[in-house]
């Protein structure tokens, strides 16, 4: 038995644009975006490793900035424009870019953490056209992987790199 | 872990949120970024009654030019804002040199300068720069009206500042920056991205031994962010880089964590005050 004498539970309806449709939620006020998404929307693709920002499982798109949806509460992004990385690899070039590449580089074992890096890769390709190896590991440092060793992470952002610029001819 | 329940409010203006602070006082915690408030509410590290949302305050997310010729940058200004901020890097450039060494891109996103200085953890960056950049917090309360505090009288402790649970931090001013100022910023971690080991802030202008002003910054050296006085004042007065060093050595107290004994972070502080100094010395 608790001894914390608790509020009780409060539920907001929201209204959002989630992978470009508006939807309208009912959420309680203390779950986090991260949570929204996945149980409310089904979009599982958003993943939860450690919910305290620190492994970037659960990057999204808030308004076009890359954010930890485990460190926003769903209610404060009522009215904003949410992208997931299911609605990311349905249409942004650069995503669908960076997940040929980490195919065929092997980035990913078990892929727990593949959607967050894609979209922090994304975010800094969109910043900049070709990366030195050294700043995309910096760009990436706040993304952990528990499988590949990083290596080949970073030879799939430079490939994807590459081929976005046409320097490189896709396989 | 997830958030025991609160209330959420959305404050939709400065005083609707000094309304809500002063009606919950000690129950209420103001939320900014996030990035720190949510790890701790998700770990129910903290169990607020009630949470007031700044993130739709119009204002408070401004760099203004104040009334004192300097900069006044809003407590909601995001990390991200203050590294590319052209005012900034014009007016306070410590601030733009510093801003990459905060946390990771996603982090600099909604993180905010007034909820990093707020937070007062003596290994953050932004409190160190408004040491160093001889800052003034303006504080705000619904009962008591608003509050100038100096840089060096803010920081009490470890996570302590001088900060009423009925107050909300509004913003920071920085004087203006005199032509032949210059700074420098540079940190050791473990890892890009993560807090520091040490970390120094220099800011100096004049030529040495004729008048020069040099003020020295640390943070991760102690229990609050701190000034270095003893060094500043060699470097000031055109001493050698080796006796600032060794005044910097013996003036700051660092605790040791797991992977640096306190011995190694003094080490690290010398070493960080020749790097900057260097670039500050040749700038
Ligand atoms: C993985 C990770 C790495 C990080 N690395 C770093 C780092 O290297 N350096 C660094 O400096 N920070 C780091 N941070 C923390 C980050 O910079 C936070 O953004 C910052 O500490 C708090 O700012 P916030 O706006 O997110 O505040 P919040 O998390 O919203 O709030 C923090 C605290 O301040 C209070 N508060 C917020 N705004 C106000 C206000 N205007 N007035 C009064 N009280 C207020 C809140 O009630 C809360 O107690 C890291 C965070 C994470 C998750
Ligand atoms: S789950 Fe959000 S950063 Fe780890
Ligand atoms: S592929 Fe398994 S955690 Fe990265």
């Amino acid at each position: 038995m608790s001894a914390v004498r608790e509020p009780p539970e409060r539920w907001r309806d929201i209204e959002l644009e989630v992978n470009g449709e508006r939807c309208a939620l009912r959420v309680p006020e203390r779950e986090h975006l991260a949570d929204a998404l996945r149980h409310r929307l089904g979009l599982t693709g958003t993943h939860l490793g450690c919910e305290h920002g620190v492994c970037g499982a659960c990057t999204v798109r808030v308004d076009g900035d890359a954010v930890r949806s485990c460190l926003m509460l769903a209610v404060q992004a009522e009215g904003c424009r949410v992208e997931t990385i299911e609605g990311a690899s349905a249409r942004d070039a650069v995503v669908q870019a960076l997940q040929a590449a980490f195919v065929e580089r092997n980035a990913l074992q078990c892929g727990y953490c593949t959607p967050g890096f894609v979209l922090a890769a994304a975010e800094l390709l969109g910043e900049c056209a070709a990366p030195s190896r050294e700043a995309i590991r910096v760009a990436l440092s706040g993304n952990l992987c528990r499988c590949t060793g990083y290596q080949a992470i970073v030879d799939a952002v430079e490939q994807a790199a590459r081929r976005l610029s046409n320097s490189e001819p896709p396989r | 872990m997830k958030p025991a329940p609160f209330r959420y409010e959305r404050a939709h203006d400065l005083q609707h949120a000094l309304e809500l602070l002063a009606e919950h006082g000690d129950d209420a915690l103001p939320l900014a970024g996030g990035q720190s408030l949510l790890p701790m509410l998700n770990l129910r590290l903290v169990r607020p009654a009630v949470v007031v949302d700044l993130n739709r305050i119009e204002g408070l997310g401004d760099i203004r030019t104040a009334a004192s010729g300097g900069l006044a940058i809003g407590a909601r200004v995001r990390h991200r804002l203050l590294a590319t901020d052209p005012a900034v890097r014009a007016h306070a450039p410590l601030l733009a040199q510093a801003a990459p060494w905060i946390a990771h891109p996603a982090i600099r996103h909604r993180g905010t300068f007034g909820g990093s200085l707020a937070l007062a953890d003596p290994a953050a960056e932004w409190p160190a720069c408004v040491l160093a950049l001889e800052g003034t917090l303006v504080l705000a309360s619904r009962a008591r009206g608003e509050r100038r505090v100096a840089a060096a009288d803010f920081f009490r402790g470890l996570y302590d500042c001088d900060r009423e649970p009925d107050e909300l931090l509004v913003g920071c001013e920085v004087p203006a920056r005199a032509a032949d100022s210059r700074s420098a910023f540079a940190e050791v971690a473990r890892r890009h991205g993560d807090y520091a080991a040490v970390g120094l802030a220099i800011v100096a202008r004049g030529m040495p031994g004729r008048g020069a002003h040099v003020r020295v910054a640390l943070l991760g050296a102690g229990d609050t962010p701190c000034v270095a006085r003893a060094a500043a004042t060699v470097l000031a007065e055109g001493g050698d880089i080796e006796a600032a060093a060794r005044a910097l050595v013996a003036e700051i107290e660092p605790r040791g964590d797991l992977w640096y004994s306190a011995q190694a972070k003094r080490h690290l502080a010398a070493h960080l005050l020749r790097d900057t100094w260097r670039t500050v010395r040749d700038a």
